[in-house]
């Protein structure tokens, strides 16, 4: 099999490319009045080489299409909990939320929140129904009674589209993290990240994917723990004490404690709410890993402890985010300090305030523990970026090629082909995307990703699974009306129309677009469903009972647990 | 198994059968019931923080942490109460009804 002939050169190849990039970190570390971290170069490549060396595996076990992109359902509750949790724990999550509870104190906490807020009602709604439905992606669920060609279309964009704005948070925040640890240019970083990423998709399929993201949510939860820990330590275990000194230290003093500038106007707060909460059921790589355990009951008990997990980490990152406060704020060493020593106590953090978490855990630990998280927080960007790329991948492979393009009569073996292809391509595109988005606040991005999932793949899996009414018709035009509605507010929103494309005022004036294009979507689904009468949609209608009796009870979804 | 495999009547007896009505109707209760306390909990925390950011800005008992801190962290730990309250009653009631549904539609 092509896997095996292939891995030895390419891991070859990534430790060449790695070879000079320690030569380039020499000279930029010594540039920025630092030494090399030698210790965070080391752990990185233990981890780098343990994952291949589980990609290798995997790549030996994948064979059917079931191993590829569900690793053959034999994922436990808790591992896929674990996994679940390390999709989260991403370095968006990990750096950017920190990041902003050091900038802005209690509004990193309303991320953290909508993050979470969604966990539970997928597990009320959505988590049993989507594993009694589906068998490799959502899309499954959401044609499971409609036409195949239009709704694979209409997830698979949807999917893409998604994919594509999370990929551009995660590759800006390997770059600014791997720019800083090893003094890399920015482009080479994003070039390792995508190169790597590529390999454990393409060779290791879900299950690599998968255990490279429980290893490294194992390593972060224990990392942020420490972090937190020996923050609170200093504070006699007093969280009211550590609050007390950041509000003294930070530049907006008490302000810091409550809700403040960053979500501008009561619309846009409304809008990120609903991008927040219903996004999480709609993210293509988090509703795959609903596949990739044996029944409802496991996905049940997945979604139970990726919850407490994230519940978890968030608490964590709201404690290093003040931590970074009270332990950063008062010390130059961390600061660009202007010639007479001053410099602004937020804005001057070297390497931004992305950074905060990373300069905590040298305040906390040394060098020696910096170069620990410092090597988890990239395994984090791989282990998120796999998660997607597989995703997209797969929409391509499974969506696209095998039930549009071939029309259900695709050859597995070639269908897989095809999915490993659009990982090599996907991985070229987010280099590229990397580079180009290199200055915008990678949390802020996540965001964007969230809304597009909000307005088209969430309304078109609640209204297929839930609303006897659904048709073709109105799933396929809602569905559209919602992403591209989605994507036109962002991009005529400040964050792309006036900061990236220099115009002087946004077209749209909030912030986040959920809370209209999500009502677009369900409107429009709701009205195009009901304007179609024709007999395609009676018999979809009809067809509900069975999609009911199955997504309830899981009976007649034995090819499901079995793959 | 393809989904058109099974023949047609065997969906509509599950669909009439009283163990599957049961599952169903006191499972989606329950899931709804839980699902609009969490959307009434996080939405009225939003929904405070775009209002009323005075009331967010109240300080506890002398200290510097203020309300919004306080149910903002309370939000976490519900969703994670409301989602184990869910698993313990589907791992005992509901898995038990689906398990006499199988049993009956198997034999």
């Amino acid at each position: 099999m092509m896997p095996r002939r292939m891995l030895p050169p390419l891991l070859a190849a990534l430790l060449l490319c790695a070879a000079p990039a320690a030569a380039w970190a020499q000279g930029a570390a010594a540039a920025a009045g630092r030494g090399l971290n030698w210790p965070a170069i080391v752990m990185f490549f233990i981890f780098v080489l343990s994952t291949l060396g589980i990609t290798y595996r995997a790549a030996r076990q994948t064979r059917s299409a079931a191993d590829f992109y569900a690793a053959g359902g034999g994922i436990t509750g808790f591992q896929n909990g674990l996994a679940i949790a390390g999709d989260y724990m991403s370095a968006a999550s990990f750096l950017g939320i920190s990041g902003l509870v050091f900038a802005s104190g209690f509004d990193g906490l309303i991320y953290s929140i909508g993050f979470l807020a969604g966990w539970p009602i997928i597990m009320f709604l959505i988590a049993e129904r989507l594993r009694n439905l589906g068998s490799f992606t959502f899309s499954d669920v959401a044609s499971f009674r409609l036409e195949q060609t239009p709704i694979r279309i209409l997830s698979a964009t949807g999917t893409i589209v998604v994919v594509a704005f999370y990929l551009i948070a995660q590759m800006v925040g390997a770059g600014k993290l791997i720019e800083l640890l090893f003094g890399m240019k920015y482009l080479y970083a994003v070039f390792i990240v995508g190169i790597l990423m590529i390999v454990y998709v393409a060779f290791g399929g879900m299950k690599a994917t998968t255990w490279v993201q429980i290893i490294k949510a194992c390593l972060l939860l224990g990392g942020a723990t420490f972090m937190a820990l020996a923050v609170l330590w200093r504070y006699g275990f007093s969280p009211a004490a550590m609050f007390a000194d950041a509000v003294a230290m930070h530049p907006r003093q008490q302000s810091i404690m409550a809700p403040g500038n960053f979500v501008a106007d009561p619309v846009s707060t409304l809008s990120l709410g609903l991008a927040l909460m219903f996004g999480t059921a709609g993210l293509p790589h988090i509703l795959m890993r609903f596949f990739t355990v044996s029944d409802a009951q496991a996905a049940r008990k997945s979604v139970f402890y990726a919850t407490g997990l994230i519940g978890y980490f968030y608490i964590l990152t709201f404690i290093i985010g003040f931590g970074a406060i009270t332990f950063l704020m008062d010390d130059a060493a961390y600061f660009r300090t202007g010639p007479g020593g001053g410099y602004n106590r937020i804005t001057d953090l070297i390497g931004g305030t992305n950074m905060a978490a990373i300069h905590l855990a040298d305040a906390v630990g040394g060098s020696l523990f910096m170069g620990f998280i410092s090597a988890v927080a990239f395994a984090t960007i791989l282990a998120v970026v796999a998660g997607l790329t597989l995703a997209g991948a797969s929409a391509v492979s499974h969506d696209l090629y095998a039930s549009v393009i071939a029309r259900g009569r695709a050859n597995e073996q070639r269908e897989v082909r095809i999915s490993k292809g659009t990982a090599i391509v996907i991985g070229l595109v987010a280099i590229f995307l990397g580079y180009v988005f290199e200055n915008q606040n990678v949390a802020f991005m996540v965001g964007l990703a969230f809304s597009v999932a909000t307005s088209c793949n969430f309304p078109v899996l609640l209204m297929s699974i839930f609303w006897r009414g659904t048709t073709t018709q109105g799933a396929f035009i809602g569905g559209f009306l919602g992403l591209i509605s989605a994507v036109l507010m962002v991009v005529f929103s400040r964050a792309v129309w006036v900061n990236t494309f220099g115009y002087a005022a946004p077209l749209f004036p909030y912030d986040n677009p959920a809370l209209f294009s999500m009502t677009i979507a369900f409107a429009g689904i709701w009205l195009f469903s009901k304007m179609d009468s024709g007999e395609r949609a009676r018999r979809e209608q009809a067809a509900f009972n069975m999609q009911y009796v199955r997504s309830e009870t899981g009976l007649g979804a034995a090819g499901a647990s079995v793959h | 198994m393809d989904k058109n495999e099974r023949p047609e009547t065997s969906h509509e007896r599950i669909l009439r059968s009283p163990n599957f009505q049961a599952l169903v109707r006191q499972r989606s209760g329950f899931a709804w019931i839980l699902s609009a306390l969490m959307l009434g909990l996080y939405f009225g925390f939003i929904v405070l923080v775009a209002f009323a950011k005075e009331l967010m800005a109240v300080r506890i008992g002398g200290s510097v942490v203020t309300l919004g801190i306080l149910l903002g962290l309370g939000v976490i730990v519900a969703a994670f109460v409301l989602t184990g309250i869910y698993v313990v009653r589907a791992n005992s009631r509901f898995d038990e009804l689906t398990r006499s549904l199988q049993d009956e539609v198997l034999s």
